[in-house]
């Protein structure tokens, strides 16, 4: 009896007759999990939990019959909104369904590709198109396939710059690559923000991780100055931090991926950061602790970010390919190298200001 | 002539399990269980030895069968009884492992060594990379538990090693043993039938199912294997809240400091045990690399991380919460808007699968 109110609503089958194979194979896949199926009333923590019982006594249509097979009528939802929502409805609802049996897939760095393509992303979205207003170039330097490690500089008191760089390259480029960003030790300590994190696909800044991401044909995120970039005082804008030591030049020439440099503008003035409470930072465990003209004056308003306008520029790749098998080892390569990718980054973040006509559009 | 192993901590499930498996090997002449209690299950044709490990008898034990290969299993994290206390269960695994080297070392006939130990060596901190390779230093020291506990026997089987380098050492480390009959500490975790998770930490976990736990330890314990440290663990992860829903089992996020309350609370009354590294690993997680298992050792899991854990889901029935109830309250929120399309083909093929 139970079984009979499992029964598909397949979008071709909309408005045909419902066929009896399909209802059989719905059943057919839940019957091995739970041979002793019964209807649970609904917990607390379900969507629409007052619908509940009233949907399983007279909502659902019952299995039908040999012989009267009833037309379904245009649903509630298609009648008033139309058609398009009720694909959006559908859509949603099965979403909803798999992660609530917890049906998906997770990487072995804990990345959510559907929750991220799905919910993490589109909220971002917004902030990428109409706030930010994101101007993307040269986004297929980025190899369609294979390993690369794309370089960015890092700026804005807070990461936005990594979350746009990620929806940047996700939305833009023609392969529709993901971006795999390395995070500071930091994030993965943060409450919430970890377990974001991991779902987004960001791992820990570590060469374990970024080689064994590299290897598995990524595309790696990194910005090498760290805190140093992210929490530099506004009067520093644009000028590029020391780039740590060279660590993923060596991680990107043993995996022989290309390296991407990337520079972003507008991300250095969305918290104009005029000072700095050590002191605060030091008692919170934070890196720095900022004060800008809104922050923590305004209190939470302060964190709202200033409308700039966005350019991420994506530079060629520098192949690391070309070099002998131990030139990872060998540091004034390494070092030269990274004053080549930190060069061209700033150089293209200088080109990219002269033509800049304002901060905000 | 055949072989004669020594199996220790035979009065446990698995111990049990491996005794009565391994008699039936080729070449395999005689099976020795050892273990300082008597074992409740059949042991099937094997010899029961009481005799404690921490004492010097064993070695008494290993010269008079004439022992070749020694399977040390007795290397846990939980008493084998409700009583038992963490210390005795602490000096089992240090003392014991001390005296039944010592006694192997003094055993010319030992030609081989097996040793169960855990991912636990690892640790679990937000520091450390996301996956752990044999190779991989913990960045975060054990402080203590389990976890101090296998790093201590690792050392002492290292200086094993170095003194008797014509016996073949295999150090297997075992991610976390799941299935029907499983009486691990996760397994008991999952139990509950609500979960206390820690708020705000989503932790990657990683299974090993019980039957490719006794695979992997006859494979060690045959002729002619690689030997060496070797993670064990089925491939692909789990997220604690996935593992979760598909168990059926509601979870109440606690906030870290209170998830000791929490865990101790639950300790006093004997429902599961919440030592501090468990809940560092229900905090961040754990996962491994395991290409040196399949290349080096040859082993292959039949079970991945997300079928050991169907399996054991089954075998614990349906939680408050199950999945199917679940999928059908949607079905009928969508059947009552009316909108179509929502059972789509790719999660019906995928349940398949796991069913």
């Amino acid at each position: 009896m139970a079984e009979a109110k499992v029964i598909p609503f397949d979008d071709d089958r909309a408005r045909k007759p419902r066929r009896r194979g399909a209802a059989a194979g719905r059943k057919r896949a839940v019957a091995p999990q739970a041979p002793e199926v019964s209807v649970v009333p609904a917990q607390g923590s379900e969507p629409e939990p007052a619908a509940v019982p009233e949907a399983d006594a007279a909502g659902v249509p019952e299995e039908p019959v040999a012989g009267e097979t009833p037309a379904v009528e245009p649903g509630l939802v298609e009648r008033v909104l139309g058609g398009d929502w009720d694909r959006r409805i559908a859509g949603g609802l099965s979403f909803l369904r798999r992660r609530l049996a917890g049906e998906y897939e997770v990487d072995e760095f804990g990345y959510d590709r559907e929750l991220t393509d799905q919910v993490l992303t589109p909220m971002l979205r917004p902030l990428y198109e109409k706030y930010f207003r994101v101007e993307v170039r040269g986004v297929e330097n980025i190899p369609a396939e294979g390993g690369a490690l794309v370089v960015s500089n890092h700026s804005g008191t807070l990461p936005w710059d990594g979350l746009m760089l990620q929806v940047a390259v996700h939305d833009k480029h023609p392969a529709g690559r993901t971006l795999r960003l390395l995070a500071a030790d930091l994030v993965f300590a943060l409450p919430v923000v970890n377990e974001l994190a991991r779902k987004a696909g960001h791992t820990l800044a570590c060469a374990e991780d970024a080689q064994r991401l590299l290897e598995q044909g990524e595309v790696v995120g990194v910005m090498p100055e760290g805190f140093k970039g992210l929490g530099k005082p506004f009067s520093e804008r644009y000028k590029l931090q020391r780039f740590g030591r060279g660590g993923f030049v060596s991680t990107a020439m043993r995996a022989g991926v290309p390296i991407v440099p990337c520079s972003v503008v507008g991300a250095e003035e969305i918290y104009p950061m005029i000072g700095n409470a050590k002191t605060v930072a030091r008692l919170l465990g934070f890196p720095y602790f900022p004060v800008t003209p809104t922050f923590p004056w305004l209190g939470p308003l302060g964190a709202v970010p200033l409308p700039t306008k966005w350019v991420i520029q994506f530079g060629e790749p520098i192949r690391t390919d070309g070099y002998p098998a131990d030139a990872a080892e060998d540091p004034m390569l390494m070092f030269n190298l990274t004053d080549q990718v930190r060069e061209t980054i700033q150089h293209t973040l200088y080109k990219l200001l002269v033509q800049r006509r304002s901060v905000f559009f | 002539m055949g072989k004669t192993v020594l199996v220790t901590g035979v009065a446990r499930q698995l111990g049990g399990r491996l005794v009565r498996r391994i008699q039936r090997e080729p070449g395999v002449a005689r099976v020795v269980g050892v273990d300082a209690a008597e074992p409740e299950h059949e042991l099937g044709g094997a010899d029961f030895v009481r005799a404690d490990i921490r004492h010097p008898t064993i070695g008494r034990v290993l010269v008079e069968n004439d022992v070749d290969t020694v399977v040390h299993l007795d290397v846990t994290g939980t008493p084998l009884s409700p009583r038992g206390s963490r210390a005795g269960v602490k000096e089992t695994n240090v003392i014991g492992t001390m005296q039944l080297l010592g006694a192997c070392q003094k055993a010319p006939s030992v030609r081989r060594l097996v040793v169960k130990s855990s991912t636990n060596v690892y640790g679990s901190a937000s520091r450390d990379p996301a996956v752990f390779t044999e190779t991989t230093q913990a960045k975060a020291l054990a402080r203590g538990g389990f976890a101090k506990d296998t790093v201590e026997v690792e050392n002492y089987v290292r200086g094993f090693a170095r003194r008797r380098p014509d016996v073949a050492v295999t150090v297997l480390r075992f991610a976390n043993i799941l299935g029907p009959r499983a009486d691990t500490p996760l397994a008991e975790y999952f139990s509950l039938p609500v979960l206390p998770t820690v708020l705000g930490y989503d932790p990657r976990l990683q299974f090993v199912h019980e039957d490719d736990v006794l695979g992997v330890l006859l494979l060690a314990a045959a002729e002619g294997c690689g030997d060496g440290t070797f993670n064990i663990a089925g491939d692909g992860v789990l997220l604690l809240s996935q593992a979760a829903r598909r168990l059926g089992r509601p979870t109440v996020p606690v906030l870290l400091p209170a998830v000791r309350w929490v865990g101790s609370a639950l300790r006093s009354v004997g429902m599961t045990d919440f030592s501090p590294e468990q809940i560092r690993l229900l905090t961040h997680g754990r996962v491994v690399e395991t290409t040196r298992m399949r290349e080096v050792l040859g082993f292959t899991p039949g079970y991945t991380t997300a079928e050991t854990f169907a399996d054991f889901a089954v075998s614990r029935g349906p939680g408050l919460l199950p999945p199917e109830s679940v999928g059908r309250v949607i079905d009928a929120a969508a059947a009552r808007l009316g909108v179509t399309g929502v059972t789509d083909v790719g999660a019906v093929k995928e349940r398949v699968h796991h069913g």
